[in-house]
């Protein structure tokens, strides 16, 4: 078992034919994914990556019968995008894309929580079940199998993270870049929650960074839901107020959203926090010891 | 992106958002010609920087004539505020806003912008006008209002009257309150704002609603639909070098340290500063150069963190996924040929193509220590930049 996708997933790519969806269409297939269809306006009936591309996703649908959609459509179409994935009724929706107008994000948002649609992202990398399928553009070489659930606000730190796992032996039941974007689809608590659930994993990663109150409310969830070890690293604890770090949800403004708060949350609810971004696999290691299942996340020495 | 006041009070003008009678001035003659189109005073002047707590830092000041008026324009104008957003070196005043003192009789908060965690736009409002809302928020937060706006419905009427019943404003009041938010909502959703702010907005003892400040900010992603926006850009405003970078598309943001930071990814490069820091080093700066950068702008970005003054030493750190770290080596290279390196540069690449990168500075030759991982690269920048700093001194 996994989080939200598997061997089983079968992928409608929007933007396929664009440089970045053609790449990564490519990396994907290479990795194993099953992409069933692409989708292009105006280049419907031509193929790409011997694979067919359709004007709408739901032609696509309608033929491939797929089960989740990669978006890689520029900042402007973006939106538009996710909004036509969940009028296909496509149930796991992944926006890679950056930098989309917040109010554009607040009108998907309002449709989505009516939908049954998951959204991962936008401004994300989406996510990857080791050896399995990687829906989205991270390296999935630095990956391995395993049992250790990750879940994380920034793309470059999760294959930090990931990579400092592997490294230790402990492989990864599935990675999910939740994006860094101050309106998103699916949050911290929502694959909190799926990890708990998830037989196969047996302890999480969590990722998180200032801006927002995210952590927080996990921190909350956690204390009183979560029956796995967590650990966690929370990234600008130098970072300066008033000040937009990249992403456009890491700010801090107004006194809120600061590392410190993160941090003292997610302490106060059992969570054993890296103190430096070195140290994020020995902090899992720290937290899995302390149950008494070291040996178990372990994959390979 | 910030705007000034005076811009903020144009926009609201045409709203329908009442605002205090004013104009811009550029120059202390400007000010005294705004001061007598306006009529009789008093006025005040306000010096229009990109920052909150102006009047605190002695950026407001009254005038009773138009000469008046002239004389505290040149007061003001060139002179350096420090307020607690600017940060210790302060902003240079430029312009002035020029508007006409009004009896105030109740200063109320206002606002708007995009809730995250319930990812809408929400309304907030208090009686408590004046202050800052961040230290009204901590010291009394049941005196703060709020109201979530659903977006396919808009604000609602209700809404806004239930607002106005709890700010205590009734009949001809409660009526402009509501004109004054349904302007302010069509302002947020039309021009793509993150926040619309009036700290004070005031109640006049003629018993007027009047915007008594104007605060906008915008969507830096929806400036592509807002030509018009876009030119409100002061980029005087803005530290010369986070422009420089805009130019290179790069995310860059200046800090006070002296170690410049060169990161792939924003979390990461976060991560980067913070373990700088508890190496015992100061970040000079927070540079991401994006997941897919060109050699080009990989080459952009070194100049721009070697032009630092106060640098002492660089560090790149390169966790490379899409972005390959042979591309990533090969700006650096070419950037280093083209400048004098007089400082330590340590990289640290991991990743895609990380050999091949490492390959590339060994046979250029240059002076670049590599490092094993991100905690190695932060303790060796550390070490040398001290020894560049303790060699400085001993020069001097």
């Amino acid at each position: 078992m996994s989080i939200f996708i598997d061997g089983n997933t079968r992928v409608i790519v929007q933007g396929m034919t664009g440089a970045q969806g053609r790449f990564h269409s490519e990396q994907m297939m290479t990795y194993g994914t099953k992409i069933a269809a692409g989708v292009t306006p105006g280049k419907g009936g031509t193929e790409c990556l011997g694979v067919p591309v359709f004007d709408t996703v739901r032609q696509a649908q309608e033929t491939v019968r797929a089960n989740a959609s990669i978006i890689y459509v520029p900042p402007r179409f973006a939106a538009n995008s996710v909004l036509e994935a969940i009028d296909a009724e496509i149930p796991l929706v992944v926006c890679i894309t950056e930098g989309i107008p917040i109010l554009d994000m607040v009108k998907v948002k309002e449709r989505l929580e009516r939908s049954r649609t998951r959204l991962i992202g936008p401004n994300c990398p989406g996510l990857i079940t080791p050896g399995e399928c990687k829906l989205g553009i991270m390296p999935g070489y630095i990956c391995k199998k395993g049992r250790v659930g990750v879940i994380s606000r920034s793309g470059t730190l999760t294959y930090e993270a990931v990579n400092q796992l592997s490294g230790a032996g402990i492989g990864q039941s599935t990675a999910v870049g939740i994006g860094g974007d101050p309106v998103r689809g699916t949050g911290f608590i929502d694959t909190l929650r799926a990890f708990n659930d998830d037989s196969e994993t047996l302890a999480v990663v969590m990722i998180g960074e200032i801006g927002g109150s995210g952590e927080e409310e996990a921190a909350e969830w956690i204390s009183d839901n979560m029956k796995k070890p967590v650990a966690a690293f929370i990234g600008g604890r130098t970072a300066p107020a008033g000040k937009r770090m990249g992403h456009a949800g890491a700010i801090i403004s107004g006194g809120k959203g600061t590392a410190e708060s993160k941090v003292r949350a997610l302490e106060e609810a059992g969570v054993t926090v890296a103190p430096t971004p070195d140290r994020i696999g020995e902090a899992l290691i720290e937290a899995v010891k302390r149950v008494g299942i070291y040996q178990d996340v372990l994959t390979a020495k | 992106m910030k705007i000034h006041e005076y811009q903020a009070a144009a926009l609201f003008a045409q709203y329908g958002i009442p605002v205090s009678e004013g104009m811009p001035a550029f120059t202390p003659e400007e000010a005294e010609q705004a001061a007598r189109s306006l009529g009789e005073g008093p006025y005040v002047i306000k010096a229009q920087i990109h920052s909150g707590g102006r009047g605190k830092a002695g950026g407001v000041k009254m005038a009773q004539t138009p000469a008046d008026a002239a004389a505290r324009a040149r007061e003001l104008l060139g002179m350096r505020l420090t307020t607690k957003q600017t940060g210790p070196q302060g902003k240079i005043v430029r312009r002035l806003l020029v508007v006409r003192a009004m009896r105030i009789e109740r200063e109320l908060y206002f606002s708007m912008t995009v809730d995250g965690a319930s990812g809408q736009t929400v309304m907030i409002a208090s009686a408590a006008g004046g202050m800052e809302i961040e230290q009204l928020a901590e010291q009394a937060p049941e005196k703060i209002f709020r109201a979530q706006i659903d977006p396919a419905l808009g604000l609602m009427d209700y809404q806004t009257r239930n607002m106005a019943a709890k700010l205590g404003l009734t009949d001809e009041k409660e009526k402009q309150f509501m004109h004054l938010a349904a302007g302010a909502y069509r302002l947020f959703t039309e021009k793509d704002c993150s926040l619309v702010e009036i700290n004070p907005l005031a109640v006049t003892a003629e018993g007027k609603l009047v915007a008594a400040d104007a605060k906008v900010n915008f969507d830096d992603n929806a400036l592509f639909r807002h030509a018009d926006v876009a030119s409100l850009r002061d980029v005087e405003e803005e530290d010369p070098r986070e422009t420089e970078a805009s130019r290179y598309d790069l995310n860059y943001v200046q800090l006070d340290g002296d170690i410049g930071c060169m990161v792939n990814g924003a979390g990461l490069a976060m991560a980067t500063m913070d373990i700088i820091q508890a190496f015992g080093g100061k970040p000079a700066n927070f540079l991401d150069v994006g997941g897919s950068a060109t050699a080009e702008k990989v080459a952009g970005a070194f100049s721009l963190l070697l032009s630092g003054k106060n640098v002492k030493g660089i560090f790149i750190n390169i966790f490379g996924g899409i972005m390959k770290c042979d591309v990533i080596a090969q700006g650096v290279v070419e950037a280093a040929r083209k400048m004098a390196v007089n400082v330590p540069l340590v990289m640290r690449l991991e990743g895609t193509n990380a050999e091949a990168g490492r390959r590339l500075l060994h046979a250029s030759g240059l002076n670049i220590v590599s490092a094993d991982d991100m905690a190695d690269g932060a303790r060796k920048i550390c070490a040398l930049a001290r020894i560049q700093n303790n060699g400085e001194e001993a020069h001097e």
